[in-house]
């Protein structure tokens, strides 16, 4: 009995710590911040690997979400004769939740692994504790550019996938369905509010970023320095991203849209 | 040993990893302009001892003082400015996978002067000749055998003329030719640029060869020091049998166990 409470009280120790270690990487990061204006190629270099890359997962998927989206509104719809109302479906859809969510998801598991996975080996190999002895720190130059490409590359990768599914949400419906493009349109201008809807989900896809990017990196860095560290890193770089994000999705959620 | 105050001066050095004692009271001095090899077998903490020299760790108690600065009282800035003076070989070279061996050598002279691209292209160029890698300078480290990247990781490590350079297990893995280069161009380099040289390794005769001093330590504690000819005709038994690679002596050749009648008689027994 007495085993059990002292492994749970380090288990909760370790869980603090690993908190603490987490909350200093974001101070240095943030600290970062004002030493990349001299640098700009770092961050130009790192919104290519973070966010151009990342582009055609993003785009395919926000396309056949949004297909999916203009069918499975379509049947719900024409139950209640409403079919004219499709556009503003999926696009509320796309905007307000599945954008922010599905691109953070998305993120995680290409770019958020990738970052862990490339800062643990750098760690492994004794490459970050190569540039500390070189008087630069690694922090400041290999990481805050990370977490800045990210953190600006993923609303601008939401956004794409809100786009190209509210396309994919008009071939289905107007071009498959028989919907009427001048009411999908419309109908959307019309419903879709810039401030409620379009720069809310945009306020989620900026605290994703942060969260996602901000997960990857501290787990590289805090990864054990061995082949299994590192996978473990990454592995968990997945699954606290995936929570963190469903997670504070329905916090936002409450807070922007429960009265 | 010269009566000049030594670069670096460790006093009741303690450092532990959890439950286990790394160093317990070491005191040690590493002369100016010399090479000084710290020996020991492997796990006794021979790396751990250059990263707190470094400052990238922090003892648990002790002084470690270089060029007469407390390292663990510094603050980042200051820590940062030193570092600028030490050079560190590590033994994996540590090369950034991303840039190409010119890069990796032009790097630190980028981070840290504001020196124009044809005078560092001409540093870079003068530090890759003198570990023989000019001709390599295009290559990305992942072009290089493990020799060729350690030598480009030296070039990298004198590219800002320190004072002090710490190299960790520079012949681990190494070829018989790789090993004879690096043996050289640590004396070579010594001597030329009036650096001090820390050398951290268990390979005994390389490391004899061009050593000015030797620290031998054993579970935490400094068990002898000394000139190489000293080191080498000690009369402690440890050391006879490290310094001469003897399978058997004060560190057993079994690991401590029960005794073997009893453990093959064990299952008679039961």
């Amino acid at each position: 009995m007495l085993d059990q409470l002292a492994l749970l009280g380090r288990i909760g120790l370790g869980a603090i710590a690993g908190l603490g270690r987490a909350h200093l990487l974001m101070f240095g990061l943030l600290r970062g911040l004002g030493d990349l204006w001299p640098r700009p190629l770092l961050l130009v270099h790192q919104i290519h690997s973070v966010g151009v890359l990342s582009i055609l997962i993003i785009t395919v998927s926000g396309l056949f979400v949004g297909m999916v989206l203009g069918l499975q509104g379509h049947y719900v719809l024409s139950k209640f004769g409403a079919t004219q109302t499709l556009g503003v479906m999926v696009a509320a859809s796309l905007v307000r939740e599945l954008g922010p969510v599905v691109t953070a998801l998305l993120f995680a598991g290409r770019a958020g692994s990738a970052l862990t996975a490339e800062i643990g080996l750098m760690k492994a190999t004794e490459q970050l504790s190569g540039l500390e002895m070189m008087a630069v720190d690694p922090v400041k130059r290999v990481l805050t550019p990370r977490f800045l490409a990210g953190f600006i590359a993923m609303p601008l990768l939401a956004s794409m996938f809100s786009a190209i599914g509210v396309i994919g949400g008009y071939f289905v419906g107007v071009g498959l369905l028989g919907v009427d493009a001048g009411a999908y349109w419309s109908q959307m201008q019309a419903n879709i509010d810039l401030h409620e809807d379009v720069y809310n989900g945009v306020i989620k896809s900026l605290v994703f970023g942060f969260v996602c990017t901000w997960i990857a990196l501290f787990q590289g860095y805090d990864c054990m320095p061995t082949s299994e560290g590192v996978s473990r890193a990454t592995t968990r770089t997945v699954v606290h991203s995936a929570l963190a994000v469903l997670g504070l999705d329905f916090i936002l959620t409450a807070l922007m849209f429960g009265n | 040993m010269s009566t000049e105050e030594p670069l670096v001066k460790i006093r009741g050095l303690r450092f532990s990893r959890g439950e286990r004692v790394i160093f317990d009271g070491v005191d040690l001095d590493i002369p100016r302009g010399k090479v000084t090899a710290i020996m020991g077998p492997s796990g006794t903490g021979k790396t751990t001892l250059l990263k707190l020299i470094g400052g990238q760790l922090r003892p648990d108690a002790g002084t470690i003082e270089v060029d007469g600065r407390n390292v663990h009282r510094l603050g980042n800035r200051d820590l940062y400015t030193l570092r600028k003076r030490m050079g560190m070989l590590f033994q994996s070279g540590a090369l950034l996978t991303d840039l190409s061996v010119f890069d990796n050598v032009a790097y630190p002279l980028r981070e840290h002067t504001a020196l124009p691209k044809s005078m560092i292209r001409k540093l870079v160029l003068i530090k890759l000749e003198a570990v023989g890698l000019r001709g390599a300078s295009g290559l990305m480290p992942s072009e290089l055998s493990g020799g060729m990247a350690r030598r480009v990781a030296l070039a990298r490590a004198i590219a800002l003329d320190p004072m002090m350079i710490l190299y960790d297990e520079p012949f681990t893995g190494q070829d018989p030719i790789s090993m004879g280069i690096l043996v050289k161009l640590i004396r070579e380099l010594n001597d030329a640029s009036r650096l001090t040289s820390v050398l951290v390794s268990h390979d005994v005769h390389e490391t004899a060869s061009i050593s000015d001093f030797i620290h031998v330590i054993s579970e935490g504690r400094v068990v002898e020091s000394g000139t190489s000819t000293e080191i080498t005709g000690s009369r402690k038994a440890w050391v006879q049998q490290f310094m001469g690679g003897r399978p058997d002596g004060p560190v057993p050749f079994h690991y401590p166990g029960a005794d073997l009648a009893d453990e093959l008689m064990g299952d008679a027994r039961c």
